[in-house]
């Protein structure tokens, strides 16, 4: 069973995957991962060149397909090859922008074009998950706004051009109403950043914004809009997240599967016995289900709390799913699964860095709660 | 498209025509239309929606028309299924005979036997039972004992089997027997078909943990089964049980019958209470609840991507297993929560005026189903060999 495979997306998915598979040995990637700049502008460069990039944005966006199963396709083909660039950072950089309105065509265009690298910076330290929690302030002056704060785990911060941040136009921290959602430039005065490596490579960085002067253009949306906005776009991650992990689990499935069939114990193949038989089917079955829950989601439907209800069961689902996947994985391997060696190790951080990123297993249970009142 | 849009709407028009307003509400499981010779319609109206739709070949909608069926091609299966949904329709017709003989009849029956049995099935007219499993032959099923001693014109069979569901109702059991009592295990097996009113043949109901008698020890006794009355060649019976299993594991596993029933939720609700945000009163069964739900709902994703699939005229093959092992531990999953919402109440086994109370019965019954038509445990080990290629 998989998603359903009209012939352009059989193309778009095979121009990734060949792209990758020629360009992304585990070994290469880990070169780029654990690097200063965690990615790399060249490989960036080549596969936004192919319209990767422009596959997550709709025709309106400037891009050329864009739904919700486009988008899935290319994260889980991101996800099979462990691919540390700032894909994330685009698409939902780009959704935001083009939720401004034409006053960002220009930004939004050279982000759908992969020129420029965009980030999102939604978290605080007190935040954990709640996008709603900003204690960043955004002042109204004569000529635009003044922002102070500071955002936590932004990933990608250090390589992008263009910042999206979350500041509190009015009310108490906690509150749905009173956000703005701005587009900064990084390179703006009284943005400062100190970046850091991810545990499973990449990079993000912690932002502070010092009296940030911002012209009245940057604001994207405001008052109930702004919350609107970064829950539409914390759908997108929710998404492109799910998608990911699935691409990962896949492979740890095959190269699960491949090495109990391998190793020799016992004078047989460990891949006979009966407990690790059943273990593996399990964990293939739940990848299953999680695969399902994803195909759900990625029908995006325009019912709001329909959108929402599947993004955080898929989430919730991959989540869980890909916990135990990394682990499972890592378990069957024996002693090699613990080795840096062993791409099997670099998968299993990847799945439970993003179980961390937008909401939590924990996170999305409430959520689902909240939103079908269980 | 217009052609599909056609249709649709004459289906709808003739299923509002057509399907008894009786026959437009939640069907319990002792109103289910199992057909046969001695079935006890509960209402004119069962009989009269049978008739409708099996004059229409829609009880087994997929099969082609000259053996009763439809003659539906898989966008036209799509839609009646939908149609019939939308008004509540009840499922006309629920058998083995449509469930798993069919299919194995269909793939390997003769023409002579196909244009025979599967009218009958397709009617409600004739009844089956499986006689798979023995005393001594569960799990490892192709150890059966039953012996068909070749007789010439006949088999003489003489053997016994066990948790033979309905055989005390059935009609005709499509049976697994060895006939070569030399061949290798699984060579040594051939299926056949006969009639359950023929001499020799005896049943003795058990009672299932849930109170209710649904399966039987079935007695043969040199019964004489006419040599037409094989499927397949000698010895070629495994092949046929063994696909036959996929068509019984596909039956279960997508059974509407799991999922049907009480809405989780709404049963919570009345019976829990609910705060002022509409939330259950009680937090971690909050919480279970909203799990179970995420995963029923990943699981119809992929029960309607399967359906889907099958329609278009594949088979799932071994991977039947998956939605068995899914379907199964799911409903569990469901019944176990039933009885948590229920609490103590739950434990009532039947009224002062001694009506029967459903809950725990079902959930006792739900035991079963990690067990019937290949255990939970035999899911995980196919599914491992047949379609993760682990060794064996
Ligand atoms: C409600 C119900 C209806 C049924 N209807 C029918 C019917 O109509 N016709 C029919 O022919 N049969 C029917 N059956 C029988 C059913 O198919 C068998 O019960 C089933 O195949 C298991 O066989 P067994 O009961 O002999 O258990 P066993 O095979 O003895 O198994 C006992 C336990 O051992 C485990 N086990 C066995 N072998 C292995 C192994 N190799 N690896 C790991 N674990 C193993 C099993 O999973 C199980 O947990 C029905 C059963 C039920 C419960």
């Amino acid at each position: 069973m998989d998603f359903k495979l009209t012939e352009d997306r059989r193309m778009l998915e095979d121009t990734i995957s060949r792209f990758l598979a020629d360009k992304y040995s585990i070994s290469k990637r880990n070169d780029i991962a654990y690097s200063e700049t965690g990615h790399s502008a060249q490989i960036w460069a080549e596969m936004a060149e192919l319209g990767i990039v422009a596959a997550l944005f709709t025709e309106i966006e400037g891009g050329f397909v864009g739904q919700g199963f486009d988008i899935a396709l290319v994260f889980e083909a991101l996800g099979r090859a462990l691919c540390p660039e700032p894909f994330l950072g685009a698409l939902l950089t780009g959704k935001a922008l083009a939720a401004g309105g034409a006053e960002h065509a220009d930004w939004l265009n050279s982000i759908v074009s992969g020129e420029k690298i965009g980030a999102v910076a939604f978290e605080e330290d007190q935040s954990h998950y709640q996008l709603q929690h900003v204690a960043t302030s955004a002042t109204k002056t004569a000529s635009g706004y003044l922002i102070n704060g500071n955002k936590a785990v932004v990933t990608h911060v250090e390589a992008a051009d263009i910042i999206i941040i979350s500041a509190r136009l009015s009310g108490n921290v906690d509150d749905q109403s009173g956000l703005g959602i701005f587009a900064v430039a990084a390179d703006i005065a009284g943005l400062e950043i100190q970046d850091y490596a991810n545990v499973e490579g990449g990079r993000s960085g912690q932002l502070t914004l010092t009296n940030v002067a911002l012209p009245p253009e940057a604001l994207l949306a405001e008052g109930d809009a702004a919350f609107e906005l970064l829950e539409t776009i914390a759908g997108y991650a929710h998404l492109a997240l799910s998608a990911e992990a699935l691409g990962i689990m896949e492979v740890l499935k095959f190269s699960t599967i491949e090495f109990l069939n391998l190793r020799q114990q016992f004078g047989v193949p460990i891949g006979k016995f009966q407990a690790l038989q059943h273990r593996m089917v399990e964990l293939v079955l739940d990848i299953e289900q999680a695969r399902s829950a994803v195909i759900n989601a990625s029908t995006l439907p325009c019912d709001k709390i329909d959108r929402a209800k599947r993004l955080s069961a898929a989430k919730l689902t991959v989540s869980a799913t890909g916990t135990k996947v990394a682990e499972e994985a890592i378990q069957m391997h024996g002693g090699i699964g613990m080795t840096w060696e062993m791409p099997v190790s670099h998968f299993a951080k990847r799945l439970v860095m993003i179980e961390h990123l937008f909401g939590d297993e924990d996170y999305h249970l409430a959520r689902y709660i909240e939103l079908s009142k269980v | 498209m217009q052609d599909i849009d056609h249709f649709r709407a004459e289906v709808s028009h003739w299923l509002n025509e057509n399907c008894p307003k009786t026959m437009r509400t939640p069907m319990p499981d002792d109103e289910i239309c199992w057909g046969g010779r001695e079935f006890a319609f509960v209402s004119d109206d069962q009989r009269l929606w049978l008739n409708r739709m099996a004059a229409r070949g829609w009880t087994v909608p997929a099969w082609p028309k000259k053996y009763g069926g439809g003659g539906l091609n898989g966008a036209q299966q799509k839609i009646l299924a939908e149609q019939m949904q939308a008004i509540n329709a009840r499922s006309p017709l629920q058998s083995f005979g449509i469930g798993m003989l069919g299919p194995a009849l269909l793939e390997f029956g003769s023409e002579a036997q196909k244009l025979h049995y599967l009218p009958q099935i397709a009617s409600g007219e004739i009844r089956w039972c499986q006689g798979y499993s023995e005393p001594d032959a569960g799990s490892d099923l192709a150890s059966i004992k039953t012996a068909g001693v070749d007789e010439g014109d006949y088999f003489s069979v003489t053997g016994q089997k066990i948790w033979t569901s309905y055989a005390d109702k059935a009609d005709w059991i499509f049976c697994l027997v060895r006939t070569e009592p030399d061949a290798k295990k699984h060579k040594g097996i051939s299926f056949l078909l006969f009639d359950m009113t023929s001499q020799g043949v005896s049943t003795k109901p058990i009672e299932l943990i849930s109170g209710e008698s649904v399966f039987c020890e079935t007695f043969f006794d040199a019964v004489k089964v006419p040599k037409q009355n094989i499927v397949g060649g000698r010895g070629q019976g495994w092949t046929i049980a063994k696909y036959l299993l996929n068509h019984e594991r596909e039956m279960i596993g997508g059974s509407d019958l799991l999922f049907g029933g009480a809405d989780v939720c709404a049963l919570a609700s009345a019976q829990i209470g609910v705060d002022e945000n509409g939330r259950l009163n009680d937090s971690i069964l909050r919480a279970e609840l909203a799990k179970f739900i995420i995963d029923e709902m990943a699981f119809d994703a992929h029960l309607a991507m399967t359906k889907n699939y099958m329609r278009a005229g594949n088979q799932l093959g071994a991977r039947s297993a998956e939605l068995k092992y899914l379907g199964t531990e799911l409903n569990q999953q469901r019944q176990n929560h039933i009885m948590a919402i229920g609490g103590l109440g739950a434990l009532i086994w039947s009224s002062h005026n001694n009506q029967t109370h459903q809950t725990p019965r079902q959930w006792l019954r739900s035991k079963a189903n990690s067990i019937e038509g290949g255990t939970s445990e035999i899911m995980l080990s196919i599914l491992a060999k047949a379609v993760l290629k682990m060794p064996s």
